[in-house]
Parts: C-alpha cells; sequence; structure tokens
C-alpha cells in the first residue's frame, strides 16, 4: 500500500527528495507530465489543455522532525526541531539519522538518580540529545554530517479496530489520497501538487499555487483528533473513524464558503461520512494558497489523526477511504461548484 | 545428564543477536513466564538440570568436576523488566495504568506498548497534539495517572479483552548502534542474563570443581523477591548477583558512573564479601579480564541485597554492566561488557577450591 510506503520514508521539510521520488514512481504513469520546482515542489498534471476550471489539489509532503546542529566531543548529537513538536515526546526515543539512516536513540538521565521533582518537569531541552553509539565526535562524524536530519523510527502497523499507525501521516495520508485520486480522469484541467516545506511555514505551497495559478484548489491533509481522555469536548477537533474533515475556518484560512458548501453536498448526496474540523488552530497549504496572485478559492479536507506530530500516530482506514470519495465525488462536482465562485469565467 | 567434562565449550552465541533476542522478550515483574521459558531453554545445553520455584525463578544447575563435598556458587541476574499494569478502562476504551517498578513517567510519553491481553495487542501512550496545547501544559511533565493506553479498539471489546490487571510492556525493536553497542527496551537486565548465558556456555570449557547455580530471579524491580527465595532454596556458600549499572552520560556525577566498554564494575562496601571481592578481583586479573572499581557504600540496588541476608547469611558479590538511559525503552549497552561480564563469571567459578567451602564462617576460641 502506497500509505505504507510513504509513512516510512524519512522526509523532514526541507529533505522532501526521497518521498518525492517514491510519489513519482507511483503517478507518473497517471499523469500527463510532472516537473520539480526550485523549491522541491513536485507539480504534475493531467488534461492541461482541457476546458473548464484549473483545479490544484495538494497535499504536503514533509513531516516533523529533528536537524542535527552540533556534534560534541563525546560523539552525541545535539538537535533542533523542525516543525511543531512538544518536547515531551522526544524522550525515550529511537531515531533514524541522516541519509543512510543511522540508528539513534534519545536518552534520559535514570530515574534513579533524579529527585522526585525532577520527573514533574519535561526533560530539559539541552538534555535531549541522540546517540548513536559513538564514543567521540571523530566516531560520530564518520556516518552523521553536521545538518542531518532524523526522523521517529516507527514502523507502520495495522492494528485495532480498521486502524493503522506510523510515522508522518501528516501529511503522507494527505499524499497518499492525491496519489490513488490521480488516478481517475477528468474532464477540466487537474494539477496534482506534492509540497514541500508546509510545517514550517506552508512554504512550498505557495511558490507552487503562483506556478499554477489554479482557478481553484482543495488541500488534502491529516488534522488534529484530541477524541481523548483529558480532552475537553470542545476541543477535540475531530472524531476518530466518524469520517474525514471539512475546515470552516483555521488559524490560516477562511475556506471559500461554495467550496465548503460544495464538499458537504458531495458526501451527502452520496452518503458518505462527514465531520467538521471543530478548532480553528492550526493551519493547511490552504492558507498559502488562497492569497496566491489574486487569490484563489481553496478548502481542505483532512483524514483525523490521533497523536499527530509525535512519534506514532493512529488513523482510520475507513477515514481515509472515505476521505478519498468525498473527493473524488466533489471533482465530479466541480463544474457545478466552480460555476458559484466568485472570479471563474 | 549431560557429560561433566568436555574439552571445549559448545559454539558461542552470536552475543549481539541474543542480546536482541532477550530485549525483545516480555516480561514485566510478575509476568516473566516468557523469558523464564527461553532462558530455561538457553541454559539447558550447559546445565545438568533446570527447574523453576515457587515463584518463577529459573534455576539451572551444572554439577563441578571435585570430589564431593563440593563448593556450591549461585550466579544471578533478573529476567523481569519494569512494566504498567492496567487499572481501569476508560469511556472510549482507553486504558489507565499503575506502574510496575521503577518507571520515569516521563520515558512512557508517546510509546508504543504491548498490552498482554489474551493475544499481545498493540498500543500507544497518546498525548494531545501540540497545536492544542496551552504553555502551562507543555511547560509540566505528564504524571502516570493522568496517562491513558489507546488500543484502537471499541470499548466494549476493550472491556472484554483487556481487564485490569492486565500487564503492559514498552515496545521497541532493539538497534543495533556504533561501536558494538545495543539500545533497546529490558536490557536492565537482560544484558546480564546475556552475560550469564555466555558464562555458563564458556563453563562447558572449563574444569571447574565447584558446583553452579545459575538463576534468572523473577520481580527484582519490585523489591528483590525472586532472589529472597530462589536464595533460601538453593543456599549457596557463595552467591554473585549480576545486573546493570549507571554507565557515563552527560550530566550525571562522575563518581556514579562507568564508561561503556572497559568492561564490568566489580562492587565493593557493605553489600560485598571482601573475600570474595577479592576471589573476583583475582580472577579478573589473572585472566586479563578489562574491570572498573565501584565503591558501594550501602546497598546496591540489585539482588545481591536480597541474597546476602538468606538464612545464616551468604557470601555476596555484585557485577553490573555499564547501561546508559536505565528504565527508559532506549537503554544502551555494549556487547564487550557483556562479553567480559561472563568471561569473569566463568574463571571466577574455574578458580574456586575445595577450600572456598571453608572459612566463611568460623568458631572463636
Amino acid at each position: 500500500m502506497i500509505l505504507r510506503e510513504l509513512s516510512e520514508i524519512p522526509g523532514v521539510s526541507g529533505d522532501e527528495h526521497r518521498v518525492r521520488e517514491a510519489i513519482w514512481q507511483a503517478v507518473r504513469d497517471r499523469v500527463d507530465g510532472g516537473r520539480v520546482d526550485p523549491m522541491g515542489n513536485l507539480i504534475t498534471w493531467k488534461g492541461a489543455d482541457k476546458p473548464g476550471p484549473r483545479v490544484m489539489i495538494a497535499a504536503h509532503m514533509d513531516e516533523v522532525g529533528l536537524m542535527v546542529t552540533r556534534i560534541d566531543k563525546d560523539g552525541l548529537l545535539h538537535f533542533r526541531k523542525v516543525g511543531g513538536i512538544d518536547d515531551r515526546v522526544l524522550a525515550a526515543k529511537a531515531v533514524r539519522v541522516g541519509p543512510d539512516g543511522v540508528p539513534g536513540v534519545i536518552g534520559m538521565k535514570p530515574v534513579h538518580l533524579l529527585k522526585p521533582a525532577d520527573t514533574r518537569k519535561p526533560v530539559p531541552e539541552q538534555e535531549l540529545v541522540i546517540d548513536i553509539g559513538a564514543s567521540s565526535k571523530e566516531e560520530a562524524e564518520r556516518v552523521v554530517k553536521l545538518g542531518a536530519y532524523a526522523s521517529f523510527a516507527t514502523a507502520y502497523g495495522e492494528f485495532g479496530n480498521g486502524l493503522v499507525k506510523g510515522k508522518a501521516f501528516d501529511d503522507r495520508a494527505g499524499c497518499a489520497l492525491l496519489v490513488e485520486l490521480l488516478a481517475l480522469e477528468f474532464p477540466f484541467p487537474v494539477y496534482g501538487v506534492f509540497t514541500v516545506q508546509e510545517e514550517i511555514g506552508l512554504r512550498g505551497a505557495r511558490v507552487a499555487a503562483y506556478d499554477v495559478a489554479p482557478d481553484l484548489a482543495i488541500v488534502l491533509e491529516a488534522t488534529t483528533c484530541a477524541d481523548i481522555p483529558g480532552a475537553e469536548p470542545h476541543g477535540q477537533s475531530t472524531w476518530l473513524g466518524k469520517g474525514p474533515a471539512i475546515t470552516v475556518m483555521d488559524a490560516a484560512t477562511i475556506p471559500a464558503r461554495p467550496l465548503v458548501q460544495g464538499l458537504v453536498e458531495a458526501a451527502e448526496n452520496r452518503g458518505i461520512p462527514w465531520q467538521w474540523r471543530r478548532t480553528a488552530f492550526g493551519g493547511t497549504d490552504a492558507g498559502a494558497i488562497h492569497l496566491t496572485r489574486a487569490g484563489v478559492p481553496a478548502a481542505a479536507v483532512s483524514v483525523p489523526c490521533r497523536y499527530i506530530h509525535s512519534p506514532c500516530a493512529f488513523m482510520s482506514l475507513s477515514d481515509f477511504e472515505y476521505a478519498r470519495q468525498l473527493v473524488a465525488g466533489f471533482l465530479e462536482d466541480v463544474p457545478r461548484v466552480a460555476a458559484q465562485l466568485p472570479g471563474i469565467p | 545428564m549431560l557429560p561433566v567434562s568436555s574439552s571445549q565449550a559448545p559454539p558461542a552465541h552470536d552475543l549481539a543477536s541474543l542480546l536482541k533476542e532477550l530485549s525483545g522478550l516480555p516480561g514485566p515483574s510478575g509476568g516473566e513466564l516468557a523469558v523464564g521459558r527461553r532462558v530455561a531453554e538457553l541454559l539447558a545445553p550447559y546445565s545438568h538440570s533446570v527447574r523453576h520455584d515457587a515463584l518463577g525463578n529459573c534455576i539451572a544447575f551444572k554439577e563441578g568436576q571435585g570430589q564431593a563435598p563440593r563448593p556450591r556458587i549461585m550466579l544471578a541476574a533478573h529476567m523481569d523488566e519494569i512494566g504498567l499494569i492496567v487499572t481501569r478502562v476508560e469511556e472510549g476504551g482507553f486504558l489507565r495504568v499503575a506502574n510496575v517498578g521503577g518507571v520515569d513517567p516521563r520515558a512512557l510519553v508517546a510509546q508504543e506498548v504491548i498490552v498482554h491481553a489474551d493475544a499481545p495487542l498493540p498500543g500507544y501512550i497518546g498525548v494531545k497534539p501540540p497545536h492544542l496545547l496551552t504553555p502551562q501544559e507543555r511547560d509540566k511533565a505528564i504524571p502516570l495517572d493522568e496517562m491513558f493506553i489507546d488500543v484502537g479498539m471499541p470499548e466494549d471489546e476493550v472491556r472484554r479483552r483487556i481487564p485490569p490487571g492486565t500487564l503492559v510492556t514498552v515496545l521497541r525493536e532493539p538497534m543495533q548502534l556504533l561501536g558494538g553497542r545495543i539500545a533497546g527496551k529490558a536490557l536492565d537486565n537482560r544484558a546480564s542474563m546475556a552475560a550469564l548465558v555466555e558464562a555458563m556456555r564458556l563453563l562447558s570449557g572449563l574444569h571447574h570443581v565447584a558446583d553452579v547455580y545459575a538463576v534468572a530471579t523473577v520481580q527484582e524491580e519490585v523489591g528483590l523477591r525472586g532472589a529472597i527465595t530462589s536464595t533460601y532454596g538453593i543456599l549457596p556458600d557463595m552467591a554473585v548477583a549480576i545486573d546493570v549499572g549507571f554507565a557515563s552520560q552527560p550530566g550525571l556525577p562522575e563518581d556514579r558512573v562507568f564508561p561503556m566498554g572497559k568492561g564490568p564494575s566489580l562492587a565493593f562496601g557493605a553489600n560485598i564479601h571482601p573475600r570474595l571481592f577479592s576471589m573476583l578481583l583475582d580472577a579478573a586479573k589473572a585472566n586479563n579480564v578489562p574491570h572498573q572499581l565501584e565503591p558501594m557504600p550501602a546497598a546496591s540496588g540489585t539482588d545481591g541485597w536480597a541474597m546476602q541476608v538468606t538464612q545464616s547469611g551468604v557470601p555476596t558479590a555484585v557485577i553490573s554492566i555499564p547501561l546508559r538511559y536505565m528504565h527508559t525503552s532506549v537503554e544502551v549497552v555494549d556487547v564487550e561488557d557483556v562479553r567480559q561480564t561472563a568471561r569473569l563469571l566463568a574463571h571466577l567459578v574455574a578458580s574456586l577450591t575445595a577450600a572456598d567451602r571453608e572459612g566463611w564462617r568460623y568458631d572463636l576460641t
């Protein structure tokens, strides 16, 4: 399954080329062409000469991770975070470092040598370092270069009630959806865009959207899902297993209402379960896309993911499949929906 | 019965593979059955008998090659690991847990686990996404009683399959690091278990007078409990506890830690009989076993602490393999330290003579 392959590839923001290569291999026979822009976005298209609105469908290839910023005399790798990671998930984790995937661990002081009060505070940031087993700077530098990226060493797996677990579902889930959707044929031009650097500021989508100049855009995402103990009902954002989430507003975008309405109708008319994304926190590539050129109507459809931005996330395969059906249905409806959008001839 | 003497030890284990295999076995305190079974298989080729006692300790016996009465030595390493135990199923099917042994809750956040229900079930100790955290939440470590395990199953299925009392261990594929080092869970104390198996293999190729009891103890992490009953049941003339010690890592007091790759540390202090300590040192020096010295003012925090006060007293020594990040899922040991620990144990046993039965207690005139 493409989701498994994409999940297990390392691709921290700024280092997405392995993900891009795997995606290209998966879509090259499904599209008319593809190109890579100066930032590393993969832009594919089909039916570029067809009449009708130019539709951009985007998913970001990058994931949150770490970058090695110092190798000390003991051979330990000091790092900084790339993207939004809660420091507290880093202690006692396994990572893979650099292009060769050198195994490493982020250790902690033994609890035996700590005061009880120490264990009530998060592990101090300066104590979070990667140990690859090297005893000296020289030994470490033989296998890891300064600036190497590190990602979580988490295996993909299917389990429980139709769930999958793995790293980087944000947004390899969106990438996998887009790969599947590009197998469809459309009566209008479609640009399948796999973006870079979403996690550090929606940067790839900005230039890709400029380049594509779409009439409308749909962003495929994995989104927060906090239907867990300790989260107030109003802060849960989405529920796992209750269908894909449609965004009505987040911190980066107020999606075009006709698109939101079109997505809802696409689901309702086909009996596809869906839910609102019920938080205004966070943002997606839609935030960059809708401000491109003179403005682009944009909206987002997301697969709920518990424990997003942590070493392991949970996703429901039925949510994933319903997201595919919802967007496929919406694309059937595009000619009708586009007629309601402002600024489209 | 296997032949009591052979000129050569059986083929060597690949110690790194053995370490990884043992690390991967689930064996939280009170749930050591799987580890005990495997350890019994591993020790059987080098032993005359292997049995389990009432608490679950695995006791392998290898007879000495001297005239009876022979000195009797016990080599013990605990096979349990720290873990969690299910206390309650919450609405939505999430599990609440309590600790089994000395757990730092901060090492559990965002940790994959195995729930040992009717089948091993994967789970995750979940956290709120960073997008939904307040700054105050980020600055606080999450206490264990606020954590939960998500097994991704409907609540009714969870209630049916995962009763309170179900044990949980962390999931971590063992990893080969640079320099012969291995990272994984439960290397406290499977590193010592590997050393014990290897020592028994080496002994098969050595002449030894003493009777040897190789013991994999249970429930060390919750109070040295397996050591209490196994030592009572064996009542050896001498006993050695093999455990892990704190390896050097930044930020720890230098007098509490030992570099990796320089051999095991040999403790001396109240928990250790000075004569047995001297015998260990002699065996190390005579056989070029690299080692380090560890002053230990009082409790060793090992099975040795219980072994020493069994019945009317057992001369005890404590050997420690340096280990980083103790009680986390990413503990690190150096395979060479495990190998040298095994060599030291084998040579200590081989050095024992009939005279070593005597002189541990004496009448005054």
